[in-house]
């Protein structure tokens, strides 16, 4: 268990009963500071080899689109704690991450869907 | 020299126009008579401590509330002068450019800066209340939410007196926004005050979803929560995943505007419809955030002045949640006529259409639970009740709108004005001062005057229907939304001045709550009981104003409607369990910062407005700073004695 997640649920556990104050125990925010400075490394990434056309553009679309993926795993990892969960609240880790894909999917493939407009035959 | 201060000022300082000439004056007279009213009665103190510094969710909520209505207020201005400028022909009230002005600033500001505090104001207020919590999860973060708000609220209105508004409608398509059409400063002020609004909205968003999840009262299981509880989780679903696109279309255009990029302008690659794209991802979803938490209001309104539990409970969730999910598919609605073909608005009308049968399933829901209930018409079941023939039009015009062929006739017609209007303000403004009334003693310790609130009740709901019935007559003889004249002959005269009186009787319908506010003040009934309205969930077994600590006991939650099932069964001379010792309860401490964090952005956006980078980079290293002084924060929270409490809950009687 984290820093974080120790945080919410004594969060709720002292609020309830009057509990000794949060997060006692420090582990130090090293997992967020990495997680930052990969999420700034992938994003100057994708701008650099933009800026500079360092391949062609389809060949940079699936680079960036690869960087993208791996910048959504970087969150979930480092920062939203997917690999933490407890056994009463898994469902609801599942459910929020399922409708997260849902929407991330329809956000993505929607919008190439809407905006080839023009391309299609009928 | 002298005429570079004078070149400065005539850009800086919007010049010109007599209204904003007083609107200037106004300004100047309203804070100077603040100023004046604070030092006098040696209030800034007490302002500092009470409220600016507070984290207590009670408090928060009334600064939500108050801000909504002075927002409310703006913007019903703005509606008002518009509505002036189209009662006739030719009219030579306001020029082009003012008119576009005010366009952009009603919608944007009733939107942003008026529905969202309003539902925050409600939620902030009510759910930790409902779900048997002492403060939110987050209750730094709260206060940081709301502030930033505020200033945003702040920024985007200082536009209209310095360096002026944003002029290119709400939904700021590019490439009209883009630098190439829209060079001041005024676009600016919109994109960088709904990005630091949209940064409080995001935070609202998570700490409520953390809130409810995490810390309901023993016993409360999700299917025992309020449906006011249920509505506002889905609204934070919603918003979670709804902000970032919006944030992200923001921050392109803001790259577009201030560093010369292309990504939506029409030359070098870049593609305004992607922007248009995006708004709306976060734009459709956002309409379901305002009008869910209305549609939670109602359901307690309607149960509560029926005297009955809520009728179909489980179909009530089940459509909130529906609703929240099948939001994020129906985007496309709003630019059918870009002309994606055939598939994808078929694809999209048939998603929107679907979306009104969950919508119907509560509206028969809430008819149920009124069959056969004993009714009493008190002002919050009034506007109930209201709303439901109006939000059963302004969906009916919805599933019109729907229809992707027919679109292509009614797309930015007065049509569609009037629609989104009947569904946002007899949805949401209907929703939001219903759950005013209803929880207004609750807030506050007094009960609002009913006669005056019945007056502002009629003048408001028939100048309603006056304002904007006409407007689908007008949009089905052609006449587009966003203009600002339109020439004689066109046979609209008749309708448009109808429309011009109906809004002026909302404006009465204004005034009258005010005055309503202002009398109760003074004179309101006060509210010794704490359920004044007999209400059926927890927030109703606590004294009014509610104690800073919510609860000196957690209640034991052993049904639905939990305090329905409490009074009954003392009713019934049921065994009462024993009362538990009381316990010392631990209370987050108040902190100035998140005022302080938010005057910075206020600061750094303003910096970024005009492009004055030095001024923006300076704030920007204290908004660090100051995120920084918090981390290394250990003195957060303190622990209140059993002693103060039990102090406290005798002056309420409760002990």
């Amino acid at each position: 268990m984290s820093t974080i997640d120790d945080g919410i649920q004594e969060h709720a556990h002292s609020y309830h009963h009057g509990g000794p104050s949060a997060g006692k125990e420090d582990h130090g925010p090293w997992k967020h500071i990495i997680g930052f400075v990969i999420s700034l490394l992938f994003t100057a990434l994708a701008l650099w080899m933009v800026v500079a056309h360092i391949a062609h553009a389809s060949m940079l679309f699936a680079v960036i689109l690869a960087l993208a993926i791996a910048q959504a795993f970087v969150q979930l990892f480092f920062f939203m704690h997917i690999s933490e969960s407890h056994a009463p609240q898994w469902p609801f880790h599942v459910w929020m991450l399922t409708l997260g894909l849902l929407f991330t999917i329809t956000v993505i493939v929607g919008s190439i869907w809407i905006m080839s407009f023009g391309t299609e035959s009928y | 020299m002298l005429y570079n201060v004078e070149n400065f000022a005539s850009h800086f300082f919007v010049l010109g126009d007599p209204l904003i000439y007083g609107a200037d004056v106004s300004i100047v007279l309203v804070s100077l008579a603040i100023v004046f009213v604070l030092t006098y009665y040696k209030k800034w103190g007490w302002l500092w401590r009470e409220w600016l510094t507070t984290v207590d969710h009670k408090k928060i909520g009334i600064m939500y509330m108050i801000a909504a209505l002075l927002m409310l207020f703006r913007g019903g201005v703005d509606a008002i002068l518009m509505r002036t400028q189209l009662i006739m022909p030719n009219m030579p009230f306001l020029k082009a450019q003012h008119y576009n002005e005010i366009f952009t600033t009603h919608g944007t500001i009733m939107i942003l800066f008026m529905a969202m505090p309003f539902i925050f104001a409600m939620m902030n207020i009510a759910v930790p209340l409902q779900i048997g919590a002492r403060d939110v999860a987050f209750p730094y973060l709260n206060a940081i939410s709301f502030w930033l708000f505020f200033f945003a609220a702040m920024l985007l209105n200082l536009s209209f007196v310095i360096g002026g508004s944003p002029d290119a409608g709400w939904t700021s398509y590019a490439p009209l926004a883009g630098l190439t059409f829209d060079k001041g400063p005024g676009e600016n002020y919109y994109l960088l005050a709904l990005q630091i609004t949209g940064i409080g909205s995001m935070a609202t968003g998570i700490n409520f979803f953390v809130t409810i999840m995490k810390m309901r009262a023993p016993g409360m299981t999700l299917m025992r929560m309020p449906l006011f509880t249920w509505s506002i989780l889905a609204a934070c679903i919603i918003i979670i995943f709804a902000f970032p696109p919006l944030t992200a279309a923001l921050t392109l255009l803001l790259m577009d505007r201030l560093a010369g990029a292309h990504f939506f302008t029409i030359f070098d690659g870049g593609n305004p419809m992607m922007y248009v794209n995006m708004f709306w991802m976060w734009g459709h979803p956002e309409v379901y955030i305002v009008v869910l938490p209305a549609f939670g209001v109602f359901s307690e309104v309607v149960a509560t002045f029926s005297k009955k539990r809520t009728f179909g409970y489980a179909s009530m969730v089940a459509s909130l949640i529906a609703i929240a999910v099948i939001s994020f598919f129906t985007w496309v609605h709003h630019f059918f006529t870009m002309g994606a073909g055939p598939g994808v608005n078929s694809f999209f009308a048939v998603a929107t259409m679907i979306i009104a049968i969950p919508t119907g399933v509560k509206v028969f829901n809430w008819l149920f639970t009124m069959y056969q209930g004993r009714i009493r018409t008190k002002l919050p079941m009034l506007w109930a009740i209201a709303f439901i023939p109006n939000f059963a039009i302004g969906g009916a015009s919805g599933v019109m709108l729907a229809v992707a062929p027919a679109d292509y006739q009614f797309h930015n017609s007065y049509f569609l004005v009037a629609h989104f209007h009947q569904v946002l303000i007899g949805g949401v403004v209907f929703g939001m001062l219903a759950g005013m009334y209803y929880w207004w003693p609750k807030m506050f310790g007094f009960m609002l005057n009913e006669r005056l609130g019945r007056i502002a009740f009629w003048f408001f709901n028939i100048g309603f229907y006056v304002c904007f019935l006409p407007q689908y007559w007008l949009g089905w003889m052609g006449m587009t939304r966003r203009i600002y004249t339109y020439l004689p002959g066109m046979g609209w005269t008749f309708w448009n001045i109808i429309s011009t009186f109906g809004a002026y009787l909302m404006g009465v319908g204004f005034v009258f709550i005010v005055l309503q506010i202002l009398y109760s003040i003074r004179y309101g009934e006060r509210d010794l009981t704490g359920d004044p309205w007999d209400g059926r969930t927890l927030e109703w077994s606590l004294p009014s104003p509610v104690p800073h600590y919510n609860f000196a006991r957690i209640p034991e939650v052993t049904g639905r409607d939990a305090w329905w099932t409490m009074k009954e069964a003392k009713q019934k001379g049921e065994m009462q369990p024993e009362l538990e010792p009381l316990k010392p309860i631990h209370m987050p401490n108040d902190s100035g910062r998140p005022f302080i964090l938010s005057v910075l952005f206020f600061i750094f956006g303003f910096g970024m407005v005009f492009t004055w980078y030095p001024m923006a980079a300076v704030a920007f290293i204290g908004i660090l700073l100051s995120l920084i002084l918090r981390s290394f924060e250990y003195d957060t929270d303190h622990t209140l004695s059993v002693d103060e409490i039990r102090r406290t809950e005798a002056a309420y009687g409760r002990v």
